[in-house]
């Protein structure tokens, strides 16, 4: 156990040291499209709370980034506008600001609500679903119908959002120019610690008793009820915690990448999250972050040189991971020894069953 | 208590100083004229029957007669159709969510063994033994010196505290269930309700698993649903005989293998008897 937990801890630290190192030698153009990449490593991170430990496949998690998102793009939209109206809700004839955006020019306020939108609306459909017992497939589809509903939701109050056009062309964050040079690295060495910060509260959580609940509500529900745990209200927890972390992702995410469109909440967006948590090994939390990585990383490369090609790519890159890396990135260490294994069950010999321990979760 | 004073009067009637003292305190659970329907099928029908303290009760029968149902009523997995299940004389728990009932002092083992094969053999034993269950606790609280002590007791008694670091998914069949029992004791309960806990056990897991229903009889009551005949003489006090969802009989074992129509409907129709 021990061996597998700083294990965990040595890949982290590679990996963030290798993050604060690049900006020093890489182009100001790659830095930022890194932290784009940091940002997604922190929505996975959540994720992995939620579907690596406690077994619970979310596929709308696009809605609490988005949420994050659009909140913190109201207040960079009303930063750049300067006390007018956004250009547009000129456009669609507003003479005012509708009385709910008024409070996000307020940054203190704004920067709250990136945590407090996606958490309550978290608690509210977990309350719903956890309560009533509706789990494993049905909770994934019903999460998944989510992130259709706020895509829709978003492009139809179109005088309230930019409909389909998203929330863009933004200047300043608490008056630094978004396009300074500086801002940009100050918001890079940001999100790494923030990255961090919550690697380091997962962590901590993990190695409580209620990340041992969380797995133990993974591998048998009924039990943890029957131990005299409020199976519901922990399940409603650790899925507020991964929307918050979400929220708190797409809030960093929009401030550097300085769009946020319904396309990025919808259905596609929320898939691709599990991928990367699935390809970096979940149940692993330092998995997921590399996983979101690579994967992102690799897709821009391949995007910019592939461009038709690239989605077939990752979907095989998925499906060979699912079937023969069921651990993920963070498993390929066990692989010899899978591998041995594998030889020796086909020799006839008995077949050890590689230890999985807290890999060993069903989907 | 009085029934260890008069030696080997275990499942002799109990001496009428007890039996005073037995009538003052009501019984740890009483089941009042429980039915349980699922759809048109009525599972239990009527069914009335109390457990005292410091009482092993089997629940025996044939396949089908209602045992498990009967006890997934009590931890609250089944809705009972009407009737009550008193507990300790002041909770009703017909009314009452799973969880709640656990923290009563309710322990339940099902049938298959299930225990968490994502967490050691230590984690799984504190989280059954954590007395408090919030969020808060069981993210900043540690478990008390009295509950650490318990858990290397319970797992000294189960025989698996050399391996409390590992993961349950090495345990042969007849450990897991022994670990599960151990996450059960570990809870500290008044009531142990157990599905058929020696399925699959050897004759000398079994009688292990006998010496230690003996044993913590003291502290608690205990419900056992089993086909074990030899067990069931071996460790009952009373034991009540299931068929179509009625009771047949009651009475200590000795009593009810005398009553021809429990021999009839299941004793006699050989299984392990």
């Amino acid at each position: 156990m021990t061996k597998k937990k700083s294990y965990t801890w040595v890949v982290a630290a590679v990996v963030f040291v290798v993050l604060a190192v690049l900006p020093f030698v890489l182009p100001m153009f790659r830095v930022s499209l890194i932290a784009k990449y940091m940002c997604f490593a922190i929505v996975a991170l959540g994720l992995d709370m939620i579907w690596g430990y406690t077994g619970i496949m979310s596929l709308g998690h696009g809605v609490y980034f988005g949420l994050g998102a659009y909140v913190m793009a109201m207040y960079l939209k009303l930063e750049a506008s300067g006390g007018g109206l956004p250009d547009f809700m000129t456009w669609s004839g507003f003479d005012s600001l509708p009385f709910w955006w008024v409070p996000f020019g307020n940054a203190g306020f704004a920067f709250a609500m990136v945590v407090v939108v996606p958490v309550l609306v978290a608690v509210v459909i977990g309350l719903l679903t956890f309560l009533n017992r509706i789990r494993g497939v049905y909770f994934t589809i019903l999460s998944q119908a989510l992130a259709m509903i706020l895509s829709v939701l978003l492009i139809g109050c179109q005088q309230y959002t930019g409909g389909s056009n998203g929330l863009t062309d933004f200047d300043t964050l608490l008056g630094f120019s978004l396009d300074a040079s500086s801002t940009k690295l100050a918001l890079y060495y940001a999100t790494l610690a923030v990255l961090i910060a919550l690697f380091c509260l997962c962590t901590f959580l993990v190695g409580r008793r209620v990340g041992k609940i969380l797995i133990a509500i993974r591998d048998s529900e009924n039990r943890v009820r029957f131990t005299g745990y409020n199976t519901a209200f922990f399940k409603v927890f650790v899925y507020a915690l991964s929307a918050a972390i979400a929220g708190i992702a797409g809030a960093l995410y929009v401030s550097q990448v300085g769009i946020i469109t319904p396309s990025d909440v919808a259905v596609s967006p929320s898939i691709e999250m599990i991928i990367w948590v699935a390809i970096g090994g979940k149940g692993t939390l330092a998995g997921p972050i590399l996983g979101a990585l690579l994967v992102n990383g690799v897709k821009t490369f391949a995007s910019e040189s592939f461009p038709d090609l690239w989605s077939y790519g990752l979907g095989l890159v998925c499906v060979l991971v699912i079937l023969f890396l069921p651990g993920g990135l963070m498993s390929i260490k066990d692989v010899p020894a899978r591998f041995r294994a594998w030889r020796q069950a086909k020799s006839g010999g008995a077949v050890p069953t590689p230890e999985l321990g807290e890999e060993g979760g069903q989907a | 208590m009085a029934i260890f004073d008069t030696a080997g009067a275990v499942l002799a009637p109990p001496a009428p100083a007890t039996d005073a003292a037995e009538e003052e305190k009501p019984a740890l659970l009483s089941i009042e004229d429980v039915s349980i329907t699922f759809g048109d099928f009525k599972a239990i029908k009527g069914v009335s029957t109390s457990v005292g303290e410091n009482e092993i009760r089997f629940f025996i029968g044939p396949n089908g007669a209602g045992k498990t149902t009967m006890l997934d009523a009590i931890c609250g997995k089944n809705k009972v159709s009407s009737g009550r299940i008193i507990y300790k004389g002041e909770y009703d728990l017909t009314r009452m969510r799973e969880y709640k009932i656990a923290n009563l002092g309710i322990g339940r083992k099902f049938q298959a063994p299930s225990v968490f094969n994502g967490i050691t053999i230590l984690e799984n034993m504190e989280l059954a033994a954590a007395g408090k269950h919030t969020l808060y606790s069981t993210t900043f609280k540690k478990l008390s010196k009295d509950t650490e002590d318990h858990i290397r007791y319970v797992l000294d008694f189960i025989g698996l505290d050399s391996k409390k670091f590992e993961y349950p998914t090495r345990l042969s069949h007849g450990e897991k269930q022994w670990l599960e029992i151990g996450m059960l004791l570990a809870e500290s309960p008044d009531l142990l309700l157990l599905d058929e806990p020696v399925a699959g056990m050897s004759r000398r897991e079994t009688e292990h698993t006998a010496e230690l229903l003996h044993k913590v009889k003291d502290e608690c009551s205990v419900v056992v649903v089993e086909h074990d005949m030899q067990f069931a003489k071996d460790v009952s006090d009373k034991v009540t005989v299931f068929h179509e969802g009625q009771i047949l009989d009651e009475g200590t074992m000795d009593e009810v293998s005398k009553n021809q129509q429990v021999i009839d409907v299941y004793l006699g129709r050989g299984g392990e008897a």
